[in-house]
């Protein structure tokens, strides 16, 4: 789990260029990391080709933190 | 009619990145090319080209960090990188970031390019056949456009006046600056933003214009002498990449703030040769045309002309370009320089057209002719100074500048000085 936290927050700080402790459960990638609907689509193809699954576009919509983030990858890992 | 004038200038150019750098190594008689170094190369036609020569940002190298963030630098093509760094460049010598509504309401941009994304076209192509289509980014499309380099631009700096871009293959810098001029002369913008910029040296671009037949192949041992128009032995031109931005101001809104003005644009001037896809006609008349038109705006006689930047691209049409410039000076030939500064920058596509009209501002602003490099035994006799292998020294009241393109299209403009 915390594997897997570690490499989606280097994702996401490496995408959005934001500061990695703001990369918290609760943060948004729209409204608290600066990220545009672009940009999240980008995050998305980062995990997939990170964790090497496929993340279909109405799972997609749900990924809105990064908590949802981890949490939807480390099921879609195990 | 509002007078048009040019309050600002910025270029990225195989020579350096920057105007003064550029401006002193192109008077130096320096040249840009050199074999390919971004890709090999080795397995084309064409082993050289002007490459942008990156480094730290010191002594005129590029940096793409100084320019752009590099998290943003992922999301957009060469050629809107070459377009904002130029453009940064030219409102920062124009002193012009207003952070008021209404002067940003009235500033436009107007930055086009000839092929815009192809690299990042070319490599996308390659992964959805590799990965298939799930891979593609969602910064393929908005950052291959060619209108995204004004779109870009304006974001930037918050200017919401018009939003256009040029695509006229290698006229795209002139038509630019020129059709810029006339939204300001019309009252559509104060002040425009206009350029061109292109990133075209990839495996795809190089390999296209040889399949053409356009580009220079014979001197991969000496890819400095390459690019030499007017020569007897120049065998197509060096491909070039980078971007020339200026800031156009209508005339009062200059004086008024008291811009630094560095020149008028006087005249512009655009036609068609309605002839071949690749090939001007070969009487030159398209040319002729275009810069007959362009005098005619500026309410000038050929005589009153000083200095030509040629289109001259070091093909065969450098003597169909040059035959329409005597035939339009007529007697006044002998008293006129005319100078291809592709000989030492290569042949920047859209963005040529751009850089050759900072080079006539400059060209008026110092009073010297910059050389064409490489003319050690010329192809043709004329009564014109094509300034050989040395700048010349000489008045410039006037300047014009040439720019034809693929598909038979003709833009030309004159610049002149602005006294008091």
């Amino acid at each position: 789990m915390s594997d897997i936290a570690d490499r989606v927050r280097k994702i996401v700080v490496e995408h959005l260029g934001v500061e990695e402790d703001k990369v918290v459960d609760s943060a948004s990638f729209i409204d608290d990391l600066g990220a545009d609907s672009l940009d999240t689509v980008e995050l998305v193809m980062a995990f997939e080709e990170e964790f090497g699954i496929e993340i279909p576009d109405d799972a997609a919509e749900t990924i809105q933190t990064f908590g949802d983030a981890v949490k939807f990858i480390t099921e879609a890992t195990s | 009619m509002r007078r048009v004038v040019v309050t600002g200038l910025g270029m990225v150019t195989p020579l350096a990145c920057g105007v003064e750098e550029t401006w002193s190594r192109l008077l130096a008689g320096e040249s840009g090319a050199d074999t390919i170094k971004s890709f090999d190369a080795s397995h084309l036609a064409t082993t050289y080209a002007c490459e942008i020569p990156r480094g730290d940002g010191s002594d005129g190298t590029f940096n793409p960090d100084d320019w752009l963030d590099k998290r943003e630098q992922r999301k957009v093509d060469t050629f809107i990188l070459y377009a904002m760094a130029a453009a940064e460049q030219a409102v920062r010598d124009a002193n012009w970031k207003p952070e008021d509504e209404e002067s940003r309401l009235r500033t436009g941009v107007m930055v086009g390019s000839g092929i815009g994304g192809l690299s990042t076209i070319a490599e996308t192509a390659m992964l959805i056949k590799e990965k298939g289509p799930r891979r593609v980014s969602p910064f393929f499309i908005p950052g291959s456009l060619i209108n995204l380099a004004s779109g870009n631009i304006s974001i930037r700096y918050g200017f919401k006046g018009p939003n256009h871009a040029v695509v006229t293959a290698c006229s795209t810098g002139a038509h630019a600056i020129g059709d810029a001029a006339r939204l300001i002369q019309w009252g559509d913008a104060d002040v425009m933003l206009a350029g061109g910029s292109e990133a075209p040296i990839s495996e795809i671009g190089i390999a296209g214009f040889n399949a053409c037949k356009a580009l220079s192949t014979k001197w991969g041992d000496e890819p400095k002498r390459a690019s030499r128009p007017y020569d007897a032995d120049r065998d197509g031109f060096v491909m070039g990449e980078g971007a020339g931005v200026v800031v156009l101001e209508e005339y009062e809104h200059a004086r008024a703030r008291g811009a630094k003005i560095y020149a008028e644009v006087l005249g512009y001037g655009l036609t068609g040769d309605a002839y071949h896809i690749t090939a001007p006609s070969e009487d030159g008349e398209g040319g002729y045309r275009s810069m007959k038109a362009a005098l005619e705006r500026a309410g000038l006689e050929p005589s009153a002309v000083d200095y030509i930047n040629a289109h001259g691209t070091s093909t065969m049409a450098d003597t169909i370009e040059l035959g329409a410039v005597e035939r339009l000076l007529g007697e006044a030939a002998p008293k006129v320089t005319m100078s291809s500064t592709k000989s030492s920058i290569g042949h920047l596509l859209g963005a040529a057209g751009a850089v050759e009209a900072i080079f006539c501002v400059l060209a008026i602003r110092d009073q010297v002719a910059p050389p064409t490099i490489n003319l050690d035994n010329p192809a043709v006799e004329t009564p014109l100074d094509l300034a050989p292998n040395a700048p010349r020294k000489r008045e410039i009241r006037v300047a014009l500048s040439n720019s034809f393109g693929f598909g038979g299209t003709n833009a030309s403009l004159v610049l002149g000085r602005v006294d008091g």
